[in-house]
């Protein structure tokens, strides 16, 4: 029996004090040194990701957290990554976190032969490289059995669009058609054959290109014929992560909006005082704790390399989308007016929360995933 | 994090577990919960008194009651493990759960030892049932407007008024009831709280007939009762404080409890054959099965968390309280849905008839009550914004006017 599913044991279904102490030095360092100033400043200026900030968070490790000291890694493990992410959420660190880190290092870490583990993980650990992932094609879904790009004879041809922090990424991982099917490619950005342009999407905040590759040297990663499932794999790893990262997003959300209700006053009394308020943040909170719930369970199933992750997953996966969303569309709702202006940052929790939801592929995606997974793993309900 | 017991806890469960090999049969998987239906059951009262004694004699009842009360003394995760292990065998539940859950802590709380001593260790064993005499018909989720009336007469005090949703009225042998003494006061200051025998001459039970044709409430007339000054808990005017420590007690109690949940759906969806397949294939269907997968694990793994706080000693917040929110209206939408998948032929009731035993159509005329009783949904988003999110409370026109220069409105709520 599944130990988290018999309801036979008591539980430290917790983070341990080392962990909430790392959450709270994180906490502090980005209230000080990613204020929404930051944020706007990469919003409204040239630069594609805040480098300065950048460069705080390799040095202290962070980009290493779950890469094993042998590689250069700080060995912290997936549940003092998973802790870090919920506060670089919180704080829509601009940097490319989650594609250097969850993405392009996860992929390297469970796929990688020996030889590509000790070319790129000390480097992603040490921000020399930054990494991302490569898969859609344009809008509509990413079948990954119709990949217009193709991998033969060690290179990859076709175009990426969009591929996060793609314009400045050293490294790829390339989903790409390969002769056994679906293939993960390990490709340099700074190799021959590589066309790059920054592409605006809904959240200048994170920077997206178009890749395009032209016969460009690529190393398969990972047994041929099995990209998918390692596709997949690599996705649900990176689910739990990413939904850490929404729920910090969702809880600052609720926070900004909680405080703007006790503040703004209308017909007499605060905002906050009106049922229509209270409840409407009330089911907020109640999206977000579910969120918080299922990502927990998700850090549990990605830390203890469990069986239940790909059910684990997506119920955090799905769950963060959900919340994220509905806290910071009803954060601009309770802030009226007011929340609709460039000014005011609710835009920035708005824009992030439905590029977050897209990042690995939709809702709707992993409902069905989910489902499928419950038919035929025929997992406990 | 992991999901292991303390071995303080696993030495407790190992306790658990035997006596419950011992004196109980273990439940068959997937055959369902025990319903409170059963408490209208005179047969199945008699099991759950014989049961309730075995389990306190075991001292597995009150487990977390201190020893002045007759209680173990124990911890509030020794409670979820024995409820854990419990569950896995067919008992009889539910007849206790608001005599041991709401009235006796208040007894307790608010009583001499004389009263702890008379009733705790009865009420414990299954001896004596207690029912709560709270809500009115002018009076539920603003309970402070209630109205039945106290008068002092010398050593007694003498009670008219009328309650109602009393579940268990007809069978219980006692009950806690909060009383209008002075209707000059303020509407949280006028109130004076008693227990009382329900044999009392002057009562008057008629049972309630639910939209679900079946009667678990009734409502409970007073007419001259008279209850002795002793049988008062708190002072006079003191109600109010006295009935919080009863309804602190009551979203814990019935938090819990749950009918059809996705499972059931589940097999529904497997079962049923839409025009393109199996319900199970279709993408509407998937799309709503997961989200109820979801939240049902969300709501499961906020439950860890509240264990978890439990097991380190420390006290869950009013944030655990998200359940009852959660799984009232899930209810009600699963049973809905689960028709529609039926189409014209889920609107029968016949267990013979349609699948999984009409448990949905039954669901759906009982679950409106999950998202009334013990709090309604709206005080729920009431609790949540104001003791978690720390948002102000309601505006109120009532608190500071002598009860009886209230407005009254026309609805009565009368049955």
């Amino acid at each position: 029996m599944d130990a988290a599913e018999g309801g036979t044991q008591a539980m430290n279904f917790d983070f341990s004090d080392d962990l909430k102490q790392l959450r709270d030095e994180a906490c502090r360092f980005l209230r000080e040194r990613c204020p929404s100033a930051a944020v706007r400043r990469v919003l409204e200026g040239a630069e594609p990701y805040d480098k300065r900030l950048w460069s705080e968070i390799v040095a202290m490790g962070w980009a290493g957290a779950a890469i094993p000291e042998a590689y250069a890694g700080a060995g912290l493990g997936h549940l003092g990554l998973c802790v870090l992410a919920e506060e670089l959420g919180s704080a829509l660190a601009p940097v490319p976190f989650s594609s250097s880190v969850y993405l392009a290092s996860e992929a390297i870490i469970t796929a990688g032969s020996e030889a590509q583990k000790r070319a790129w993980l000390p480097k992603l650990a040490s921000g020399a490289a930054i990494g991302t992932l490569a898969l859609a094609e344009g809008a509509g879904r990413a079948d990954v059995r119709k990949l217009r790009t193709t991998f033969r004879n060690g290179a990859v041809s076709g175009e990426k669009l969009p591929v996060p922090d793609g314009d400045v990424a050293d490294l790829a991982i390339v989903v790409a058609q390969g002769e056994r099917g679906p293939a993960l490619t390990l490709v340099d950005l700074k190799a021959a054959g590589v066309g790059c342009t920054p592409v605006e999407t809904i959240d200048p905040t994170r920077s997206h290109a178009r890749i395009t590759f032209d016969d460009t040297p690529a190393e398969a990663l990972g047994a041929a014929g099995e990209g998918e499932a390692l596709l997949r794999h690599i996705q649900d790893r990176a689910a739990v992560l990413f939904a850490f990262e929404q729920v910090g997003g969702a809880q600052r959300s609720l926070e900004m909006a909680r405080d703007y209700a006790l503040e703004r006053y209308a017909f007499g009394r605060p905002i906050g005082s009106f049922q229509a308020i209270k409840h409407k943040l009330a089911d907020v909170y109640v999206a977000t704790e579910l969120a918080r719930s299922n990502a927990y369970y998700g850090a549990w199933a990605l830390a203890s390399n469990a069986p239940e992750l790909p059910v684990a997953a997506a119920a955090a996966r799905i769950s963060a989308n959900e919340a994220f969303f509905v806290a910071a569309k009803e954060n601009i709702q309770v802030h009226g007016g007011m929340g609709y202006t460039w000014q005011f940052d609710c835009h920035l929790y708005y824009r992030r929360a439905k590029l977050l939801s897209l990042a690995l592929g939709s809702t709707r995606l992993w409902k069905d995933r989910l489902i499928g997974q419950l038919e035929t793993a025929n997992a406990p309900l | 994090m992991d999901f292991d017991d303390t071995p303080e806890e696993a030495e407790f469960r190992a306790g658990a577990r035997a006596f419950l090999e011992q004196n109980a049969q273990r439940r068959a998987p997937g055959s369902g919960l025990v319903y409170r239906a059963g408490n209208e059951d005179p047969e199945f009262r008699r099991h759950a008194k014989e049961w309730q004694a075995k389990k306190a004699d075991a001292g597995y009842a009150g487990i977390t009651w201190p020893s002045e009360w007759g209680g173990r003394g124990g911890t509030a995760i020794e409670q979820v493990i024995y409820d854990q292990e419990e569950g896995k065998y067919a008992v009889p539940r539910g007849l206790f759960d608001i005599g041991l859950g709401m009235c006796i802590p208040t007894l307790c709380t608010w009583g001499t030892q004389a009263h702890r001593d008379r009733y705790a260790r009865k009420a414990l064993r299954g001896e004596e049932v207690w029912c709560q005499l709270f809500s009115e018909p002018a009076a539920g989720s603003d309970l402070a407007g209630l109205r039945t009336r106290a008068e002092r007469d010398g050593e007694n005090w003498v009670i008219n008024g009328q309650k109602i949703w009393t579940s268990g009225a007809h069978y219980c042998d006692f009950g806690v009831l909060v009383t209008r003494s002075d209707f000059a006061a303020p509407k949280h200051k006028g109130l004076t709280y008693f227990f009382l025998d329900m044999k009392t001459p002057g009562i008057e039970i008629r049972p309630i007939k639910q939209i679900s044709g079946q009667s678990h409430f009734n409502e409970v007339f007073f007419t001259d009762v008279r209850i002795p000054d002793s049988q008062r808990l708190g002072k006079p005017g003191e109600g109010w404080k006295v009935s919080l420590t009863t309804l602190m007690n009551e979203r814990y109690t019935i938090g819990g409890r749950t009918s059809v949940g996705v499972e059931d759906i589940f097999e529904l969806a497997r079962k049923i054959e839409l025009d393109d397949g199996p319900a199970l294939k279709n993408e509407g269907v998937r799309d709503k099965l997961a989200d109820w997968y979801v939240s049902s694990q969300g709501l499961k793994y906020s439950h860890f968390r509240t264990m978890t706080a439990l097991s380190r000693g420390e006290t869950p917040g009013p944030e655990s309280s998200i359940g009852k929110l959660v799984n009232g209206t899930k209810l009600q939408n699963i049973a809905a849905f689960a028709m529609d998948l039926m189409e014209q032929g889920g609107v029968l009731t016949d267990p013979e008839l349609v699948p999984l035993a009409a448990v949905f159509q039954q669901t759906l005329l009982t679950s409106p009550s999950s998202r009334i009783a013990g709090g309604s949904d709206e005080i729920m988003r009431n609790i949540i914004a104001e003791r978690v999110l720390g948002l102000p409370a309601d505006v109120r026109v009532d608190k500071e006017l002598p009860f009886n220069e209230l407005p009254t409105g026309k609805g009565k709520g009368r049955t």
